[in-house]
């Protein structure tokens, strides 16, 4: 099979982030918190600081290290229970039809309509700032385009010969929905789940930026780019290294998403007629 | 299904009595008339122990919607079905429906779509097994080794995918799926007609033997009357929604008596003969608005008023069994047995 | 009718590439159709019959291209025709009514409108004029209340009307051939009988070949006046169509003869098992050597598993590619 390059570049970058996020103690040349030292504050990129300090003179690289953990945690884990809310209601929905139906496109359509940014700002409001509350919050609100496309595959799955020949050999309704509909709707979710893992980097960011994520002094690449705001004429560095993070991270994502779009496509798969 | 009822004839395996299919369509706004489809209007069929009836119309004739309310998949609007001995209820328990699944089985038309593609065989017989109480690992492979023999493939297969398969294979593979639980009847969809030509035979075959050593009864649903006629006992013909002929297959081939089932048998392209096919005029009416009076009227070249008052014509049986809904069946007989021994049909 | 034959196709080859590799999808093709005439292509899915009546009409896209020999039209070599010499035969003189319908009109343009296009675009007709000939060529195809139906769009026909409306679309420029690829594979066997005869009287009348594919050989030996078995990529049998029932000459065709039941043969000598021909059809990538049939064939001999035969031509009219034939 033919190697594709979104597929072997997006998932090189996804895996280099991981192994960053899990080898971060090895990797990292000071602790990113306990390191504090002003001696040594706001130091340019240099060989000794190889993307220079903060304001408290934290080692930034050994910082941006650790905050591939909170990013990462959060980007998987949040999508993970958005891709599980989105396919039991997408699923059940377009499998059963009927007032269940109807009570799950309404509450797709309501969480499409409000920005889930903002949701999120409001259940963060409601828990209060952490790691878990991030995790809660970003996994309620992202998960209807995994509900409209579980309810459509469902949808036209549920029609298919062997659906209809399990109907007919006694199984039942959650039997049929996990064994015949879910393995056949599972490349296309894949594909969205690893978009959104991405937008979920972006989410945890941005409200990490606005204070609402991890707490100080632990750091994520949001809450990083949070503090170096203010210095970001004398001081570039600070936001520079974090910012590169989250956009290698967020673009490896999107390419590892296309590339298993292209080779989960029924319709490229070679198919013997 | 509920309890065991009184079995009027042992012999049958199943009866459909005064089946109906109605489907209310859209269009009740403003004030216009709510529209119903009449898929199926009163149909009456028996199968007995053994037999393959074969069951014969167009698109439309609702030959499928019949099929599904045996299945127990489709609510019917009215009438009996009676499997068994046990009447088929669609709103059952679960325990009800895994008890018909024992009992009707189906083959379906196209091997691709009715074979789950991430499964393998294996997956896909011994599923059913699970599912219906047998546990011990040893019989279950052993009736999955069996099946696969029955069906003509080797053991070794079972663990291929679907798409490893050329379709007469994937259709052996459907067969063995229906066939697992030892049902006794098999409703078989157009087995063939998704098939390449030179398949068809080899599946033929397949399904009149294990018909014989497996001691099953056949629901033949087809549109290619040579399948029908080779592999049928009784034959059924159906046209938007009714019964219209049903007899001994020789009967309904050799002298069919309503002008539809005649007019379907010459349709058939003679191949040793360069001639112009018998023609009907026009298309199948539209079954949300049927004709007056018999459904074939508008097409049937016998057709005088009678034909087109309310109400149409019933099925009536005539005492060597051969039932037939047509107002002039006996006259169009006997025109129908003059021109077949004038153009020497081979 | 003068001596050049409609259509000639000399030793046709059509290239399936595959990304890595080019494989002959269709080899050795050769067959020609007089004026006016009805020839027939048979075979099962994948043997070329199809890419065969594309590469006649210069449809072949790619992975599919014509890979070598002649294909005459009228006594003018086409297969390297321009683009626009290809659009002006196309419609003008060879035209095609396809196997479904629906997907071969335009749903959002009346059927009306897309009769008259072919008489604007191929005839140099004004619109009215071109209006006024849509009503006349859908009553020439039986299509009641012609006046009315041209403004009907096409999801708001029947199959049986929607092939009618093909087939006055593709008759509507008066062409010397028309291609028929499975025109009635889709429509149940009543309304199957309307169309063929529909087709037949109207070619018949105009003097229209007719090229007609399908899998059906019993339709396609009532409707045409020869016909060509193709499997695996090559014609294996040419024979005036009673023949080719009658006295089937090569083991494929024989098989195919011998393995449908017949209408009437059960009431004549009973149930017999039905004579299956082993194997399964091969996939374009894996055509054996030798004569392609040879796996399936009981006659097959060392010869046939390693050198392709030559057509022999028969004492009783057409050929077979066969070392064992009849």
């Amino acid at each position: 099979m033919k190697l594709r390059a979104n597929l072997v570049i997006g998932g090189s970058l996804f895996a280099l982030a991981i192994i960053v996020g899990l080898l971060a103690p090895w990797l990292a040349h000071t602790d990113p918190v306990m390191d504090a030292n002003l001696m040594n504050a706001e130091e340019p990129p240099s060989w000794t600081w190889w993307f220079g300090t903060d304001g408290q003179g934290r080692d930034i690289y050994s910082r941006v290290l650790y905050g591939a953990r909170v990013s990462l945690t959060v980007g998987i884990v949040s999508q993970l229970i958005n891709s599980v809310i989105g396919v039991a209601l997408g699923l059940s929905a377009g499998y059963f039809g009927g007032w269940w139906d109807d009570v799950v496109n309404a509450l797709t359509n309501l969480m499409l309509a409000i920005p889930s940014l903002i949701f999120a700002l409001a259940i963060m409001a409601v828990l209060g700032p952490g790691l878990t509350s991030l995790l809660i919050a970003l996994g309620l609100t992202n998960w209807s385009f995994t509900c409209r496309l579980a309810r459509a595959s469902a949808l036209s799955l549920r029609n298919q010969g062997y659906v209809q020949a399990a109907t007919v050999l006694g199984y039942g309704d959650l039997r049929i929905m996990i064994t015949q509909l879910l393995p056949n709707m599972l490349g296309p979710i894949v594909v969205i789940g690893t978009l959104g893992m991405g937008s979920a980097v972006l989410s945890e960011a941005a409200l990490s930026f606005l204070g609402l994520g991890v707490r100080p002094p632990f750091p994520s690449w949001g809450s990083m780019l949070s503090e170096a705001r203010d210095q970001i004429t004398t001081a570039p560095w600070l936001s520079l290294f974090p910012g590169l993070a989250i956009f290698l991270t967020v673009l490896g994502l999107n390419l590892l998403g296309d590339g298993l779009r292209d080779i989960l496509d029924p319709h490229s798969r070679s198919r013997r007629t | 299904m509920h309890e065991p009822q009184r079995k009027p004839d042992d012999d049958l395996i199943l009866r459909v009595e005064d089946l109906a299919v109605h489907f209310p369509l859209g269009g009740g706004l403003f004030g216009r008339e709510r529209r119903l489809l009449r898929a199926v209007d009163g149909v009456d069929l028996s199968l007995r122990r053994g037999e393959c009836l074969g069951l014969v119309g167009e698109s439309g004739s609702g030959k499928s919607t019949v099929a599904l309310s045996i299945l127990g998949l489709l609510k019917p609007t009215h009438g009996h079905i009676v499997v068994d001995g046990r009447e088929v209820a669609t709103d059952s328990q679960s325990a009800d429906r895994k008890a018909l699944a024992r009992t009707v089985q189906i083959v379906f038309q196209d091997p691709y779509a009715s074979l789950n593609p991430r499964q393998t065989v294996r997956r896909t017989l011994e599923d059913p097994l699970r599912v219906h109480g047998v546990a011990a690992k040893s019989e279950i492979e052993d009736r999955v080794a069996t099946m696969l023999k029955h069906v003509g493939l080797r053991p070794e297969q079972a663990d291929r995918y679907p798409h490893e398969f050329s379709g007469g294979q994937r259709q052996r593979i459907g067969i063995a799926r229906a066939l697992i639980l030892n049902p006794k009847i098999v409703i078989c969809d157009e087995p063939v007609s998704a098939l390449d030509v030179s398949i068809r035979a080899q599946i033929i075959n397949l399904l009149l033997e294990l018909k014989d050593t497996l001691g099953l009864s056949y629901i033949m649903i087809s549109h290619d009357l040579g399948v029908v006629e080779h592999m049928s006992d009784r034959v059924a013909v159906m046209y938007l929604g009714r019964i219209v002929e049903n007899g001994d297959w020789r009967e309904i081939f050799e002298r069919p008596a309503h002008p539809y089932t005649q007019a379907l048998i010459a349709a058939i392209p003679d191949p040793l003969r360069h001639a112009p096919l018998a023609t009907t005029g026009g298309d199948l009416p539209n079954p949300l608005n049927p004709p007056n009076g018999c459904a074939f009227s508008p097409r049937c070249r016998y057709a005088e008023a009678v034909c087109r008052s309310e109400p149409g014509p019933v099925l009536e049986t005539r005492p060597d069994g051969h039932a037939v809904r047509c107002w002039r069946s006996e006259e169009i007989a006997g025109q129908a047995a003059l021109a077949s021994s004038l153009s020497g049909h081979p | 009718m003068t001596g050049v034959p409609l259509v000639e196709v000399e030793d046709l080859r059509i290239d399936l590439d595959d990304g890595s590799r080019r494989v002959a999808a269709a080899e050795g093709i050769s067959f020609r159709i007089d004026r006016g005439e009805t020839f027939g292509l048979v075979g099962e899915s994948g043997c070329g019959k199809s890419i065969t009546a594309l590469a006649l009409i210069g449809l072949l896209r790619p992975p599919l291209s014509i890979g070598g020999g002649v294909i005459r039209f009228d006594g003018k070599e086409i297969q390297h025709l321009s683009a626009a010499g290809q659009r002006e035969l196309r419609g003008n003189r060879i035209a095609m009514i396809f196997q479904e319908p629906m997907t071969a009109l335009n749903p959002v343009s009346p059927v009306g409108r897309q009769i008259a296009e072919m008489f604007v675009l191929h005839k140099g007709k004004s619109w009215r004029e071109a209006n006024q000939l849509a009503v006349e060529s859908l009553a020439s195809v039986r299509v009641p209340a012609p006046e009315r139906r041209v403004n009907d769009y096409p999801h708001q026909l029947s199959g049986g009307m929607r092939q009618r409306v093909m087939i006055a679309i593709a008759l509507a420029c008066g062409p010397d051939l028309l291609i028929a690829d499975e025109p009635t594979t889709a429509l149940d066997v009543t309304v199957q009988a309307e169309i063929i005869e529909l087709m037949r009287n109207l070619c018949a009348e105009r003097g229209t070949a007719i090229l007609m594919i399908s899998h059906d050989l019993g339709l396609v030996a009532n409707v045409c006046r020869r016909v060509a078995v193709m499997y695996a990529g090559r014609i294996v049998e040419e024979r005036g169509s009673a023949d080719i029932f009658r006295a089937p000459s090569h083991p494929y065709t024989q098989g195919l003869v011998a393995s449908l039941p017949r209408l009437g043969s059960r009431a004549a000598l009973g149930r017999t098992r039905l004579k299956e021909i082993a194997g399964v059809v091969p996939a374009i990538t894996g055509f054996p050597d030798g004569c392609r049939f040879n796996p399936r064939c009981a006659q097959a001999t060392d010869i046939c598993r390693t050198v392709a035969p030559h057509t022999d031509v028969l004492e009783a009219g057409g050929f077979v590619r066969c070392y064992h034939h009849a």
